[in-house]
């Protein structure tokens, strides 16, 4: 070496954007983990994964796919509403993202609570004494749809950071890699229930 | 081009917002926080090392010795958890990777230094807990650091607080790895194509993505033994339908990948020590480079051969061993590289170097007895044996940890700008290389006669091997306690080092020592490939 170049600020959108992309590759082994365990036992149990998947409700789960679909939908618009210099539209389509991720949740609470009245819980009685397919094709339903819902909530949490961070403008057409990125988490969500909806409740 | 006048201040000196401690623990500058992991790392391995010297006394003699068979339990597994998840995982990538990774590359920092910080303060809570494990709830966890089903599930002792401790850390290792791939791919210095960077940073990079794709296996598999252990969700246990063979396999999944987590940094380390001390180019530059990356694929897919006597198929066991040997070809490789950059070249016998060629001793037959225990028929009769405890410590210990002395040796001038005592130095390499080996070669030996690992008790007929072992043990902690006296004490009243005390070529010798904050007055340019050493290279001309 025998020349040099001098220092320049540090902002790379690009660098984020593959951080990103890493983490969405750690996110999918980790429920690929799970996806790994559902298909062992799937294969051993088919008769009684069949059983189950009756008992879960197609419609309440079709409509949670469409409203999911739909606030990916959103997000994607408010990302380029934020490149098209939209501030005030960028934080209303935020806002109904948002808004559709919680409609997502109360569902999913409806769903939770209806099984919770018939005792259909992990460790209750009445699982325990179902054949041991159905035993643990509710252990998968309940880790699995939980640990999406919590991906949910976080998913929220973020959104709700960058409604902030457009109003504040820290987030602009010129920087808008946290938005950028916050919207492919929100897409892996998605994407994770996409595999979710169909191997729980529609594979009967 | 020798940056040695710079107008910044070193990283050591240097007052940003705040001073003294809460500056460096809230600093993001990769060098601080690169220490403050050696701080941590060196607490942990005080304590886990002696929880190690304990179970050997307690090994001394058949029958109970210091401790009960239950606190024996523990010791082991506490002492497996810090070693693995705390102290060898993160180890040598989050000490010198974070502290020379961007000096090598040119760059200024990592690519996302606050998410750095971040991984240092989610290591530290881990790590924390592991060790709280020990004291608080029903017990020290006695599953040792395998956490195998369905002992695992039934064991009444704080399991879950371990399992936890376990799940955090891998988040910190993934959030490491994931900022030194991107730092890697964006942040090299003008003119450092791929194949003009240094070996170090290629093992790390190659380290980073099995961070990155295997640890969350582990986070899953563990979060499905929490959920077996409080909502009686039955995936591993038989009596509820489930699998303890699938907790073997997820739990594999990862942890022979991280074994090469441990030892591709390792074998970076002694790629960079091998050129400086035969002042010659690395031989094999490419070969070296491609065989970390090689290592990594293959590493990915021998994670069976854990499992020979666990009862899977004829198939898949022939699949795995034939797997394993495979994996054994890209480190042999390395091996005759270093071998070849030292023939012909002016060696220099410096501690460093010493460690450097005590890795590779140590490592070999670490690594040829991982042959033994990857071949069929020779893994039924020392499976769960000593010897499988003496192999993973030849190369774990003997590997990494070597490694990891032959780099603070290496690279101590650098980072404090202060020289170590030499013939302490010595002294300290002679006691740990023969105490490593009195402690270690007996187990290989009463392990092939059948002495089973993780045994409180024993026949009488091992005690020959285990009093040798524990003499070692004690000759190894003289050396421990000579070296880190040597190295504490010069940290601040040694000599004054050099900006180049061993004559490297590397980015990192031709900025001064310490290093400046910002590393580099001026972003460097890189024409030449790495390890070209001017006096040789004229000499040929």
């Amino acid at each position: 070496m025998n020349t040099s170049v001098a220092h320049t600020e540090h902002y790379d959108p690009e660098g984020s954007k593959i951080g990103m992309w890493l983490f969405l590759f750690t996110e999918m082994f980790l429920f690929g983990g799970l996806f790994l365990v559902y298909a062992v036992f799937r294969n051993k149990y088919s008769a009684d994964f069949h059983h189950g998947a009756l008992e879960l409700n197609a419609f309440i789960g079709a409509i949670n796919t469409v409203v999911l679909l739909t606030s990916s939908m959103t997000v994607a618009m408010s990302i380029t509403a934020v490149q098209k210099k939209n501030k005030r539209l960028a934080i209303n389509l935020l806002i109904i993202t948002i808004l559709l991720a919680l409609v997502f949740m109360v569902n999913k609470y409806f769903e939770w609570s209806h099984k919770f009245e018939y005792k259909l819980y992990p460790g209750s009685p009445v699982v325990m004494n179902l054949p041991q397919g159905e035993i643990l094709f509710y252990g998968l339903y309940y880790m699995m749809t939980g640990l999406h819902a919590l991906h949910v909530l976080i998913g929220m949490v973020l959104l709700t950071v960058n409604i902030f961070k457009v109003k504040s403008g820290k987030v602009n057409h010129e920087r808008h890699s946290l938005i950028e990125n916050s919207g492919l988490y929100w897409h892996l969500v998605d994407l994770i229930w996409i595999f979710l909806f169909p191997l729980l409740y529609l594979v009967t | 081009m020798n940056t040695n006048a710079t107008s910044q201040e070193n990283y050591l000196k240097y007052r940003g917002r705040f001073k003294g401690l809460i500056g460096w623990l809230t600093s993001t500058d990769h060098k601080r926080i690169g220490l403050m992991y050696m701080y941590a790392i060196m607490v942990f391995f005080i304590i886990a090392a002696i929880l190690g010297l304990l179970m050997r006394i307690e090994k001394i003699a058949p029958g109970q010795t210091i401790m009960d068979a239950q606190t024996y339990n523990g010791v082991f597994t506490i002492h497996g958890i810090i070693m693995i998840f705390i102290i060898v995982i993160p180890g040598l990538a989050a000490v010198f990777g974070n502290f020379f990774l961007p000096i090598m590359i040119g760059a200024k920092d990592v690519a996302f230094p606050k998410l750095n910080l971040f991984s240092w303060y989610i290591y530290i809570t881990g790590a924390v807990m592991g060790v709280l494990s020990q004291f608080i709830g029903g017990g020290a966890p006695d599953t040792g650091w395998t956490f195998y089903v369905p002992y695992s599930a039934e064991s009444s002792t704080n399991v879950i607080f371990a399992l936890l401790a376990a799940f955090i850390l891998g988040f910190s290792s993934i959030l490491t790895g994931l900022n030194f791939i991107v730092t890697i791919h964006r942040m090299r210095a003008p003119g450092m194509t791929w194949f003009k960077m240094p070996l170090f940073p290629w093992s790390l990079y190659a380290t980073a993505w099995i961070q990155v794709l295997a640890t969350p296996i582990i986070g899953i598999t563990l979060l499905m033994v929490i959920a077996e252990r409080t909502l009686n969700i039955g995936f591993f246990d038989p009596a509820l339908g489930g699998d303890p063979l699938l907790f073997q396999h997820l739990f594999w999944i990862y942890s022979h990948p991280a074994v090469y987590v441990m030892i591709l940094p390792a074998m970076g380390v002694v790629t960079e020590i091998f050129p400086t001390f035969s002042q010659k180019p690395v031989f094999g530059y490419g070969a070296i480079a491609i065989s970390s990356l090689a290592i990594a694929l293959v590493g990915y897919f021998v994670w069976g051969h854990h499992m020979f006597t666990s009862g899977i198929s004829y198939w898949s066991r022939w699949f795995f061993s034939f797997l394993t040997f495979i994996v054994a070809i890209p480190s042999a490789i390395k091996v005759f590289n270093w071998i070849s950059t030292m023939y012909g070249g002016s060696i220099d016998l410096k501690p460093p170097l010493l460690y450097a060629i005590s890795f590779i001793f140590l490592f070999m037959i670490g690594g040829f007895t991982g042959l033994t225990l990857g071949a069929l028929a020779t893994n039924v009769q020392t499976h769960d044996t000593t010897f499988v405890v003496a192999h993973f410590h030849y190369i774990i210990f003997g590997g990494m940890g070597f490694a990891f002395f032959a780099a603070i040796h290496y690279w101590f001038p650098k980072i404090y700008g202060r020289m170590y005592n030499n013939r302490l130095a010595y002294l300290a390499w002679g006691i740990l290389f023969v105490g490593f080996n009195v402690l270690y070669f007996p187990l290989f030996v009463i392990g092939i006669q059948g002495m089973p690992r993780r045994y409180f008790d024993y026949l009488p007929q091992f005690q020959t091997g285990h009093v040798i072992s524990t003499v070692g043990a004690f000759i190894l902690f003289t050396g421990l306690i000579i070296m880190f006296y040597n190295l504490i004490y010069h940290r601040r009243r040694g000599e004054i080092a050099p900006s180049n005390p061993w004559n490297g070529v590397t980015l990192e010798w031709l900025i001064p020592s310490p290093p400046p904050v910002e590393n580099f007055d001026q972003t460097p340019v890189i024409t030449t490939k790495p390890y070209t050493f001017e006096p040789a290279e004229k000499a040929k001309a």
